[in-house]
């Protein structure tokens, strides 16, 4: 402790990342795999989301799996975030840094909405977004679909972890991306209306559920238009639990009762005690 | 807790932490500090060792460290082409002024006046989450600390 204390004389303390323990890291993640062992990996959410503009604004769709490893972590996550309430964003990659980084992200929106007393605008969330991640050279591994309706009409951005943007009518991202992208590829045109929309997105997002391992359980939907946000969580289970067919519980009477004899036991109450849960 | 020097045990392992380091290029931000005489002041930092100084431990550590530095430098060379050197030299006699409004070292500070010159009042970003230094778990000498910032040290 004397040399860290000793630090902290000479260099102010300042907030962030604090890379101290990367290097032991290292170093046991080396010993660990010598003995054969695997270090725990981040929850990952290898998902499928996908967003399209239509006449009045955007429609942004997204499953609900995140996986970790092999397994699945959470069955029914939820990958629309708000940004601001005319903006949302759909996030594909490491969960942690997706919900941080949208959450951020949110937070500076309102204050710089708050200062220019103006609604905000999509291409300032883009800006940010992508400011902050090429800051970070990709190690935030976040992949983003940002969709919003501003003063200046509906529009989409795609956003990748090294900080690249793109600005399209239809996106797809994540490990189910090209099976949704099929699909937009085939069926998008342009000014559709909002029932059509949200058709494509569903079956687009259907498409990379039933192909993709990373994506699974229920379609999300989020319509955004001037002035009004359907938030449809869940806008359909397409993978729902099935029901048992068969009972294998046998009926009262099965077994038939030969004799019963009742032990009356005597026990006498010698302490009572209350423990009040704490539910605060 | 002690001082980086890795035991000779684990040396073995070096390959594991050079694999991943080997892009990386020795450089010459994180030197060994030097103190007074121009050698490593191992009452203050301890002892050191070179793998340890040398290579940065992660790939953003360099850049993290300067980030804010960069920034305002980049800031201050666009306002003196824009707007001419007055610019830059009357905000940084401002943040020099407002830097002055703080407690004493050991103690924590607002910053308030700084922050809001500079803008901070009106983000969020992971200085503001992660680490902070109000929370830290870990408090300097104050004889120790007020003695470096008067320079009696």
């Amino acid at each position: 402790y004397r040399k860290m204390a000793t630090l902290s004389v000479c260099q102010p303390q300042l907030g962030g990342f604090s890379f101290e323990n990367c290097k032991r890291n290292a170093v046991l993640e080396a010993e660990v795999t010598k003995l054969g062992c695997n270090v725990p990996s981040a929850r990952k959410t290898g998902t499928t989301i996908c967003g399209v503009v239509f006449k009045d604004g955007i429609v942004l769709g997204a499953d609900t799996r995140a996986t970790e490893g092999m397994i699945v972590a959470d069955k029914n996550c939820s990958k629309i975030h708000y940004i601001s309430p005319n903006i949302y964003c759909c996030g594909a990659g490491t969960a942690a840094d997706t919900e941080m980084t949208t959450q951020i992200i949110s937070s500076n929106l309102e204050l710089h909405s708050l200062s220019t007393s103006r609604l905000p605008r999509v291409a300032t969330a883009n800006r940010m977004l992508k400011q902050m991640l090429f800051r970070y050279q990709g190690h935030i591994g976040a992949a983003l679909v940002l969709g919003g309706v501003d003063c200046n009409g509906p529009h989409l951005y795609s956003i990748y972890p090294h900080g690249s943007t793109d600005k399209l009518p239809y996106v797809t991202m994540g490990s189910g991306s090209l099976a949704a992208m099929a699909v937009f590829e085939d069926r998008y045109k342009q000014d559709m209306e909002e029932e059509d929309a949200k058709r494509l997105v569903r079956d687009a997002i259907a498409a990379g559920i039933f192909n993709d391992l990373g994506s699974g359980s229920n379609i999300d939907l989020c319509v955004i238009t001037k002035g009004r946000v359907d938030y449809l969580r869940p806008h359909d289970m397409a993978n729902k639990k099935g029901v048992r067919t068969g009972n294998y519980k046998y009926k009262q009477g099965t077994t038939g009762v030969l004799t019963k004899s009742v032990i009356k036991l005597d026990l006498e109450v010698v302490e009572e005690t209350v423990q009040t849960m704490d539910t605060s | 807790m002690c001082a980086p020097v890795i035991p000779r045990s684990l040396a073995k392992n070096t390959r594991g932490l050079r694999s991943q380091l080997k892009d990386s290029v020795p450089v010459t931000g994180m030197g060994p500090q030097v103190g007074a005489y121009g050698v490593q002041d191992t009452l203050r930092s301890g002892f050191s060792s070179v793998k340890n100084e040398l290579l940065p431990s992660h790939a953003l550590e360099l850049s993290e460290k300067n980030f804010q530095l960069n920034q305002d430098k980049m800031n201050f060379s666009n306002l003196r082409n824009i707007q001419g050197l007055h610019a830059p030299l009357k905000l940084q006699m401002e943040y020099r002024a407002a830097r002055q409004i703080q407690r004493l070292p050991f103690l924590q500070s607002s910053h308030l006046a700084l922050d809001t010159l500079k803008g901070n009042d009106e983000s969020i970003s992971f200085e503001d989450i992660l680490n902070d230094p109000a929370q830290s778990e870990m408090m300097g000498e104050p004889h120790i600390m007020v003695e470096y910032k008067l320079g009696m040290m």
